[in-house]
């Protein structure tokens, strides 16, 4: 009696914890579903991999709380310009990133582009997604806006490249001359930001494609989970840029951005193999390297 | 194939990787095979030769070379010019790959004119070279996609395929002449 009464409470612990599948979705790149449990709502791609690799959750109970480390991560990028007027962010996902600079930034016009028509409706429908005059979507491949965004010499503050995920790279989003083409995107003095990934041939070859753009990089690694961001500038230095404020680390505390533990994580140690090649439109085996 | 592969790379950088651009690659591919396979199985009935054939391969050769050296010029004119990245993918697929692929498109039907000796055996010399052209699409893909595009340069791979199909050219040429000697040699 003892232990089926245990094998209950085990089995009402699983029932919580498991996600339930809200809502399935073929779209043109993948299968998208969304799954709910009591704590959180996700966004995931279907892929044959066991791991689940979620591209987007959001906290019910606290929809402002940034659920994944790596978006809290970008956001100390705001210690390096607190105030940017124009962001351009490439990879929507479940919109959180937008949705946090509405939030934290009512004035700054944030543009978040993304190829697949079905995640930027899904972001939309499940994850509080919201457009307006300032928070705008661009369905299309990063590529092509930026070289668009290039001809109508458009200018931002800040990019965030946010395209990749643990098991599918696009190859044209990671070369010298995308990354070229996005720095002269960018201000004076303006920052660049990308969510990447160690444990691969990959890293060498990545960190060598961002030091020939940037020169100066800096690299934020998580402590538990796979993810690098790195970041680089179209200025002389990165020297003493990361500047940690008391009102702005007060600012991103709902979020759950803890400026005072990110900010000495930011390092400029060069841990890869530098005599590799960079990554170019004529050279850019990114999906074979990162197996 | 492997041109075709490397088509998908060389438009990457200007109309992306949607599954338009792929839509537009495959277009042009089918288009301009299906007008080399009618324009080789007509000029396949005007005095054929291998020195035709040798010059079939080298002009598909040299039609690659454009491809190699003005892409980017091309590409950058057809993106200024046509913002919707379907037509623009399209219109840079045409003027890329069409000129070239109809050319090699022309090599199968005259392959059939050369090897049928009767009337017969034709369906076994066009099952033949269904095999071999078919079979060489799967090794040349295979081994673009997972092997060269790591080896080598987009370019470095196409001025390869540009090598195999002028000295396969030459070779048919050096045959051709070879034949017309011994004949007169007889005579």
């Amino acid at each position: 009696m003892r232990t089926m009464f245990h094998l209950c409470l085990i089995l009402i612990g699983i029932n919580s914890v498991a996600a339930k599948t809200l809502h399935k979705e073929r779209s043109i790149y993948r299968n998208i579903v969304i799954t709910q449990n009591s704590q959180k709502r996700c966004m995931r791609f279907e892929t044959r991999r066991k791991a689940v690799s979620n591209q987007a959750c959001i906290d019910l109970d606290d929809k402002q709380r940034l659920v994944f480390e790596y978006t809290r991560s970008i956001l100390s990028g705001l210690a390096f310009n607190q105030n940017p007027k124009r962001i351009l962010i490439i990879g929507l996902g479940g919109g959180s990133l937008p949705m946090a600079f509405s939030s934290l930034l009512p004035s700054t016009e944030v543009v978040s582009v993304e190829i697949d028509p079905a995640v930027a409706k899904l972001a939309k429908e499940y994850f509080s997604y919201q457009e307006s005059d300032l928070i705008k979507t661009a369905v299309v491949d990063g590529r092509v806006y930026v070289k668009r965004a290039l001809i109508k010499q458009q200018k931002f503050d800040w990019v965030i490249l946010d395209a990749f995920n643990g098991d599918y790279i696009p190859e044209h989003l990671l070369t010298v001359e995308f990354l070229s083409e996005v720095k002269q995107l960018l201000n004076k003095g303006g920052l660049l930001t990308a969510n990447t990934f160690n444990g691969s041939r990959l890293y060498d070859y990545e960190s060598v494609t961002y030091q020939k753009v940037f020169d100066e990089i800096r690299i934020m690694k998580s402590p538990t989970k796979g993810n690098r961001i790195i970041f680089g500038c179209n200025c002389d230095t990165m020297d003493q840029k990361f500047v940690l404020d008391e009102s702005l680390a007060k600012k991103l505390f709902p979020l759950g951005v803890d400026l005072q533990e990110l900010l000495p994580r930011i390092n400029d140690e060069i841990d890869w193999d530098t005599a590799v090649p960079p990554l170019t439109d004529q050279f850019s085996p990114a999906n074979l390297l990162n197996q | 194939m492997c041109f075709e592969l490397l088509g998908g790379r060389l438009l990457a950088p200007y109309f992306g990787s949607s599954v338009y651009v792929w839509g537009s690659i495959i277009t042009i591919f089918m288009l301009a095979l299906s007008i080399g396979y009618l324009v080789g199985g007509k000029y396949s009935l005007f005095r054929p030769s291998i020195f035709k054939y040798g010059i079939i391969f080298i002009s598909s050769a040299i039609s690659i070379i454009p491809t190699i050296l003005f892409s980017e010029v091309i590409m950058e004119w057809v993106f200024s010019l046509v913002e919707d990245p379907r037509y623009g993918s399209l219109l840079a697929s045409t003027m890329l790959f069409m000129v070239p692929t109809a050319i090699m498109g022309m090599i199968a039907p005259y392959s059939i004119r050369i090897l049928t000796e009767s009337k017969d055996s034709s369906g076994q010399t066009a099952g033949f070279l269904y095999f071999v052209s078919t079979l060489g699409s799967a090794i040349g893909t295979i081994f673009t996609s997972f092997y060269l595009v790591l080896w080598l340069e987009i370019n470095q791979i196409l001025w390869l395929t540009f090598w195999i199909m002028f000295s396969a050219g030459v070779f048919a040429l050096i045959l051709s002449f070879r034949q017309t000697n011994s004949l007169v040699d007889a005579s």
